[in-house]
């Protein structure tokens, strides 16, 4: 038996592909509608106030408003306390989503509604009932004091800001995750030990790279919110720690000024845009190697 | 004959949740010995091999390799590889990476690893798939990527589960023959697991009938289809008719209501027995000319003979003849005294070998108690 390597390439059906085109066209136009609407045109509003003054002249002073220290310090302090909370956020969901995809089918989709059950509640009040914890006489101070200690001050402390992205945004990570371990054969980990690796290597080997997809899009799903958000940190900090959101958020509605928000906004876009095509990158590579 | 036993199984049983799969295991396989394990679906052929691999650990009994005892040492410390049954290779790794998988963590050097992965790759007719990914290969193709990269280790032995499964008829044939070619050139010892007879029998040195997660019996295929041991093994392997009968004397066989000559010998007089015919044993004579007379019910165009089933007084023969006989005739069957095999009694005895159907399957179809048990090896059906 000898096969040919190259397979050939087959033409694809013009007509039928125009055809299916058409009719996609017609079932997509109320998701068209509703993206230019609420995407489309609030996006251009966004490059309008970037670009204009109070006056609708054209300017640059938005983005140089940008270059300012403070300013330059939040976006700083958003992408360090992001990374962190996505690596915490990484390094809790793996395992977690491991022993989750080795569970029978039924036991997993109850780990599953377990996991996502806090998701039903908004991330606002989730926060706010974080913040009421640890507040200077919240449930854990009660119980330092009870055992005679003094108040412990956490809020404004940076790791319970990541704890605060953290348990807002894990279910993210752990889902996309659970997903990719619980496609991949057990067959193939047998296969690695039959070859001599031991079961830790197998999974070095085997079970990590094949779950890349999975990481990279628990990665961006984290670390979008956590680099955009502004409610956690003015809330577990008391309005000590800043970040961008924050800044954007006070921006539009307590200075009405839309024109910097619109900048910080439009900056806060490019840079995550640029993240998840890194992201994409590695995701690519893979997917490619596989189309190859 | 001289040759050294490798591995020894001793008395293994293993039971899943409470179902006994396997009982009281025992077999011998000797170095360069092509083994099949043959049974049908759920006989614990499947989990034989993954014992011996080292996925299961027995409950009772031992494993012993040239004479050392395998139960504590996990499969990656065993001087075994497996072809998986969907060939399990690794997707994210190409073609050359995943032969190169064994050997890239015994600390090889990169040229050795080069040229042993060439080597398997001329082996197996791969030579110019290296780069490709697994997922753009035939069935046939990662078929041959799963037996070179088990086989790169040089293992003492390959252990193949329902390897074909996957593989339309002509190429399994052409497997069949290349497997034989590979084990004969590696002189690797192969312990090979499926429920198609055929293959067992084309390409075994010795095959190793399972059912029920006991051992029917171990012979060469020779052995195995012209002296079946039981009812069971006579049914599995090639068609038979199994006929309740009696030992009337050395050498005198009593079924289907006549006394018929026999070779066999060493029953008790009068020991009832089950008796194998093979369907082209039996000769189409004229109706008078013989002392068993039958209607033919059903005629089968099958190429270079015609099967055709005769009820003989209620019992359904199957009979492969070159001639043509028109069905509703009457005619004689004729058995030749070394055409008739003598069995002892077993607990398979009158569950086979009646062509009122072709299989135990088809009689299940209509049972709609038949069936939901937990499965613990699921060969693809033909």
């Amino acid at each position: 038996m000898t096969s040919n390597p190259v397979s050939p390439v087959k033409k694809s059906p013009i007509r039928h592909f125009r055809l299916a085109n058409l009719r996609s066209l017609g079932i997509l136009t109320p998701h068209i509608v509703w993206c230019v609407i609420f995407i489309v045109v609030p996006l251009l509003f966004v490059l309008y106030y970037t670009f204009t003054d109070r006056n609708g002249a054209f300017t640059t002073d938005n983005l140089q408003f940008l270059g300012t220290p403070e300013i330059l310090r939040c976006f700083g302090l958003s992408i360090v306390y992001a990374l962190v909370a996505t690596a915490v956020c990484l390094l809790l969901a793996y395992p977690l989503a491991l022993a989750i995809s080795k569970l029978k089918s039924n036991h997993q989709s109850l780990a599953t509604l377990l996991l996502m059950l806090p998701m039903w509640v908004s991330f606002i009040i989730r926060t706010y009932t974080l913040k009421n914890i640890f507040n200077d006489n919240g449930i854990i101070n009660q119980i330092i004091a009870m055992l005679g200690g003094g108040e412990v001050k956490f809020l404004g402390q940076s790791w319970l800001i990541i704890l605060g992205m953290v348990y807002d945004f894990l279910p993210y990570m752990v889902m996309p995750i659970v997903t990719v371990l619980t496609g991949i054969d057990p067959k193939l980990n047998e296969a690695a030990e039959d070859l001599g690796y031991s079961p830790f290597r197998a999974f070095l080997h085997v079970t990590l790279p094949l779950s890349r997809a999975g990481i990279i899009s628990g990665i961006t799903m984290v670390f979008v919110p956590c680099v955009s958000t502004f409610y956690i940190s003015s809330t577990l900090s008391g309005g000590t720690v800043t970040l961008i959101g924050d800044k954007i958020e006070s921006a539009f509605l307590s200075n009405s000024n839309f024109q910097q928000g619109s900048a910080m906004s439009f900056v806060l876009m490019i840079l995550i845009l640029i993240s998840i095509l890194v992201m994409n990158k590695f995701g690519d590579k893979e997917s490619e190697e596989l189309l190859a | 004959m001289e040759k050294t036993i490798l591995i020894e199984i001793r008395d293994v049983s293993k039971a899943f949740k409470g179902t006994k799969v396997l009982q009281g295991i025992n077999l011998d396989i000797h170095d360069k010995e092509f083994i099949t394990l043959l049974g049908p679906s759920g006989c614990g052929k499947t989990t034989t091999l993954r014992i011996i691999g080292g996925f299961e650990t027995p409950d009772e009994g031992t494993v012993m390799f040239e004479g050392e005892d395998m139960s504590n040492i996990p499969p990656y410390h065993r001087n075994v590889n497996t072809v998986f049954q969907k060939y399990a290779l690794f997707p994210h790794l190409n073609v050359y990476d995943n032969i190169a998988f064994g050997l890239r963590i015994k600390k090889i050097p990169k040229d050795e690893i080069a040229s042993r992965v060439e080597e398997m790759l001329q082996m197996t007719s791969l030579v110019g798939f290296e780069k490709r990914q697994i997922s753009t290969l035939s069935g046939g193709q990662q078929q041959r990527v799963a037996i070179a990269r088990a086989l790169i280790n040089k293992p003492k032995v390959l252990l193949l589960d329902e390897p074909l499964g996957a593989l339309d008829l002509k190429l399994r044939k052409d497997m069949q023959n290349e497997l034989k070619r590979i084990q004969h050139l590696t002189g690797i010892t192969f312990i090979y697991v499926t429920h198609v007879q055929e293959e067992a029998l084309s390409m075994s040195d010795t095959v190793v009938v399972m059912a029920d997660g006991k051992i029917q019996q171990i012979g060469t295929p020779e052995d195995i289809y012209n002296e079946p041991t039981n009812a069971f093994v006579a049914d599995f392997i090639g068609e038979s008719n199994i006929l309740d009968g009696t030992m009337v004397a050395d050498f005198q066989a009593r079924f289907a209501g006549k006394t018929f000559p026999c070779v066999d010998s060493g029953f008790e007089p009068g020991e009832s027995v089950d008796i194998v015919i093979r369907p082209e044993d039996v000769d189409v004579v004229p109706a008078n000319s013989s002392q068993l007379t039958g209607t033919v019910t059903s005629v089968t165009f099958k190429g270079d003979y015609y099967e055709i089933i005769v009820d003989v007084c209620g019992f359904k023969w199957m009979i492969e003849t070159s001639d043509y006989v028109a069905p509703e005739t009457c005619i004689g069957l004729k058995i030749d005294p070394d055409a008739i095999h003598v069995m002892k009694k077993s607990e398979y005895s009158g569950r086979f070998g009646d062509y009122s159907t072709f299989s135990e399957e088809a009689e299940e179809l209509s049972d709609p108690n038949y069936g939901i048990e937990p499965e613990e090896d699921t060969p693809d059906d033909e």
